[in-house]
């Protein structure tokens, strides 16, 4: 299926959760915050979170700042 | 200890750092140090997502002592007040993740201009009461406009962060009367609510003077990471933290238009005819 991760189109295979997502991305999930179609995904409901078709992903993290 | 409160925290060092502009990490976590600030802000933003198996780029938060330092997540570059909230609670996320007491507060930031990067006095306004529906403690970004200050400050803000001139412009304190009117405006029958001047400051002596008007505090980032020396300017700022809080308590003498003498009048010599 086609999803947008972070502005970018990304094809993904089979059932993925979003815990299964930032695996792919070598991602720790303490250093992770994700939104899905503009909502926050809480940390604890990760692993039961399962990514569909044409969703819009953010994965972010800290950065410098002012 | 000259202690304040700020929500349901309470510190002693009045400066506020940005981590943004650093060179490198090392320049950034020496010049953290020499600040000597409790609170260091950061911003919410994509994580550069490397595919598994690649180098990762080093993150922030190896940088930052996270049991020395309380985080303080900004929602920097957010125009409008839905994005500000957005970035509000991902930076909560990631900050609770993390264990940082910081958790639960938000500097916001909601920007009406591009070129100016000033506030959007609506759009702070609506985020500030979404963001405390929402549980926040909001630390909140705005012009130097003490009408405004005081309906973000009734809305609930724990701080109220009037800006000395456009971030990161190094200004200084423009309009210290109107800096001096939001002060007065929000502490009146309350001394102890928390104001802190937040951007435009490009080096020491801006920083007293904003002490010297009243702030509690004062928060920056490019005037110390644009700094030739960062780590000096650090050090730099610190001391003028501490000059203008201790000129303020003080308390300054009237500005006078003409001259009184010092030394006394009595007993000179002979004047020469």
């Amino acid at each position: 299926m086609q999803v947008i991760v972070n502005g970018k189109e990304r094809e993904l295979t089979g059932n993925i959760s979003v815990s299964d997502l930032l695996d792919l991305y070598e991602l720790e999930p303490i250093r992770a915050a994700v939104e899905i179609n503009e909502e926050l995904v809480p940390r604890a409901t990760f692993s039961n979170t399962t990514i569909k078709p044409g969703d819009r992903i953010e994965i972010v993290t800290f950065v410098g700042g002012g | 200890m000259d202690t304040y409160r700020i929500g349901s925290f309470s510190f002693s060092s009045r400066l506020f750092v940005g981590t943004g502009k650093y060179v490198t990490f090392e320049q950034m976590s020496a010049a953290l140090d020499a600040s000597e600030a409790e609170v260091v802000t950061v911003a919410v933003r994509r994580d550069c997502l490397t595919e598994a198996g690649g180098a990762r780029e080093d993150s922030i938060l190896d940088h930052i002592d996270m049991d020395r330092f309380t985080i303080l997540p900004n929602t920097a570059g957010c125009f409008n007040a839905k994005d500000a909230v957005r970035a509000a609670r991902l930076g909560r996320e990631l900050l609770e993740g993390q264990g940082n007491k910081g958790f639960n507060w938000v500097k916001l930031e909601v920007l009406g201009d591009r070129k100016t990067l000033l506030p959007d006095p609506i759009g702070t306004l609506e985020a500030t009461e979404k963001l405390i529906e929402l549980g926040f403690e909001v630390l909140v970004y705005t012009n130097d406009d003490p009408i405004l200050a005081k309906r973000l400050k009734d809305a609930g803000a724990a701080s109220v962060m009037p800006a000395g001139a456009p971030i990161g412009t190094g200004l200084g304190i423009l309009n210290r009367n109107n800096i001096r009117l939001c002060l007065e405006t929000l502490k009146d029958g309350d001394p102890d609510f928390p104001v802190i001047v937040d951007a435009g400051v490009g080096t020491a002596s801006d920083v007293a003077v904003a002490m010297e008007l009243g702030a509690d505090g004062v928060l920056l980032n490019t005037g110390i990471a644009g700094a030739n020396d960062p780590v000096r300017m650090a050090k730099a700022m610190a001391h003028a933290i501490q000059a203008g809080r201790l000129a303020y308590q003080a308390g300054r003498i009237a500005r006078k238009p003409y001259a009184t003498a010092s030394s006394p009048m009595e007993g000179l010599i002979e004047a020469t005819t």
